[in-house]
């Protein structure tokens, strides 16, 4: 919170939910219980077949490293060159987000390498989702949503 | 066929540092140009359409009483849907005569009006908080996943603007004439990594205009007629990170094939080409989206010279959005080189250029808009 520059996101009824999620640190997917896809961002509605009988989810959190860019000129939310990146979730949909806990560079940064969902705050009440590579865990733990 | 042709086409008297206009006197300049191109006046104009400026005020500014206006508005490529909506209302009797006209401030911003995007819209919420600064961040963002799965290397992609600066090389209207190297490009400032400056379109103040009729009144104007063929558009996202695929733009395919189809022609028909690049990966997309390539070959058809002076499919001859001008919406002054080159009086004139085609984007790989002209009716 102490770089409170970046632009923040204004919460419509159509996606409150999902903030509401990220707040409390769950990553919110929107699925559709006639067709069964799965879409974002957030709409009262599915996308692929028009029904309105959707359901929300909570996400793994896991995606991979789909595309970056890594900006050079300064921004006064970041220190430095900084990537926007592209991932896909776990789930299908792809998002827009920043990689943290990793070097902005392209030797760091390799497509597809496997990520998971970190959760900051950026306000009172906006966290932002963003994403870290995956850290080497033991075979068999599941505790990835574990962020803090 | 649509039976539509373009009679008056021209740019602003001046290109690239313009600060002693407004925007809206650049669509005025450019407006008042094709209307002497074609040997008209205001009085004998009833349809008008523009972008960046809404139509009421350039229709009050200019002295135009429309039985049609079109005020469609979806980035640089809103010109080609004016030139399509145009074709339409000529078709079905709803005008007779349509003026479109562009003009922007983008360097100077006299007179601009800014695009910005709302917190509350799905961009603001899940791109914006992001740190995007602009399209060097944004429109770049598909092409690393584009260099990976078809192998495309870093010097393919700067050859985009190499050649590109070569065809500029003939263009005394262009802003950057001296032609460069692959190493040139690599040397540049990076903007965004794999983005250096010199794969980023130039920002420059400009305008143009076209005006539009029945084919059957061409011989009533000074100048060749340019025949529209066939015509195509469409739009995917507003948000880049939510393209179907990041190595293809679906409204460039759907716009493409459809005016292709529209106008009767294949790709062996095709003589001259425009894809609007507002960074060097758009030519790659767009040769591939359209056909000219099959799916990762583009670079490679670009590196061995065929878009190049003296190949087989002379693409974005007037140096383009990277070395010609690029004001921000570019897509006029695309169908401005696709007419001068119908006409033969291009700066770099293709020889034998009896079909262009000219495809536009909109927004981030947002819109698209297919124009096919040529010099006969076919
Ligand atoms: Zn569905």
């Amino acid at each position: 919170m102490d770089k409170p520059t970046r632009n923040l996101p204004q919460p419509t009824p159509e996606t409150q939910h999902f903030w509401d999620g990220t707040q409390a640190e769950q990553l919110l997917l929107q699925r559709c219980t006639k067709c069964t896809h799965t879409y974002f961002p957030p709409r009262p509605f599915c996308p692929s077949c028009s029904s309105r009988s959707v359901e929300v989810y909570a996400a793994s959190g896991r995606a991979t490293l789909a595309s970056y860019v890594i900006n050079q000129r300064p921004h006064p939310a970041f220190d430095g060159p900084y990537a926007i990146a592209l991932v896909d979730l776990e789930e299908g949909p792809r998002m827009m987000t920043n990689i943290v806990e990793c070097e902005q560079t392209p030797e760091a940064l390799q497509l597809d390498m496997p990520l998971e969902v970190r959760f900051e705050q950026v306000s009172e009440d906006i966290k932002l989702p963003l994403f870290a590579p995956t850290r080497v865990a033991p075979a068999g733990d599941a505790s990835v949503g574990e962020t803090k | 066929m649509t039976g539509v042709v373009v009679v008056g086409a021209a740019e602003t008297t001046e290109l690239g540092k313009i600060p002693h206009l407004s925007q809206q006197q650049l669509h005025a300049d450019a407006a008042l140009n094709a209307m002497a191109d074609a040997g008209l006046t205001a009085k004998d104009i009833d349809g008008i359409a523009t972008a960046g400026e809404r139509p009421t005020d350039l229709a009050y500014y200019l002295g135009i009483t429309p039985t049609w206006v079109d005020g469609t508005s979806v980035g640089g490529c809103s010109f080609m849907l004016h030139v399509r909506h145009a074709v339409a209302a000529i078709a079905s009797g709803q005008c007779t005569t349509v003026l479109i006209t562009h003009g922007e401030s983008g360097r100077s911003g006299v007179g601009r009006s800014g695009y910005p995007r709302a917190p509350a819209s799905l961009a603001g919420q899940f791109e914006v908080p992001f740190g995007p600064m602009g399209p060097p961040t944004m429109f770049t963002l598909p092409v690393l996943r584009y260099m990976k799965d078809y192998g495309m290397t870093h010097e393919q992609l700067a050859m985009v603007a190499v050649v590109q600066r070569e065809w500029a090389s003939m263009n005394p209207r262009a802003s950057f004439q001296d032609e460069i190297s692959v190493a040139d490009v690599l040397n540049s400032k990076m903007i965004a990594y794999p983005f250096h400056l010199l794969e980023c379109c130039l920002v420059t103040d400009g305008g143009g205009a076209l005006i539009l009729t029945k084919a059957d009144r061409a011989a009533d104007f000074p100048q060749p007629p340019v025949h529209i063929l066939g015509t195509g558009e469409s739009v995917e996202t507003p948000m880049i990170s939510q393209m179907d695929d990041l190595t293809s733009s679906r409204a460039f395919k759907v716009a493409g094939s459809f005016a292709m189809h529209d106008a009767g022609i294949t790709h062996a028909d095709v003589d001259h080409l425009m894809v609007y690049d507002a960074f060097a990966h758009l030519p790659i997309y767009g040769l591939e989206d359209l056909g000219f390539c099959k799916k990762g070959e583009a670079a490679d058809f670009i590196w061995e010279q065929n878009t190049a002076p003296g190949g087989s499919l002379p693409m974005n001859t007037n140096g383009g959005g990277l070395s010609y001008m690029h004001s921000g919406m570019y897509g006029m002054y695309a169908l401005q080189e696709s007419v001068r080159q119908i006409r033969g009086n291009a700066p770099a004139q293709v020889k034998d250029a009896n079909v262009s085609l000219c495809l536009g984007v909109g927004g981030m790989f947002g819109a698209s808009g297919c124009i096919v002209f040529g010099k006969e009716s076919k």
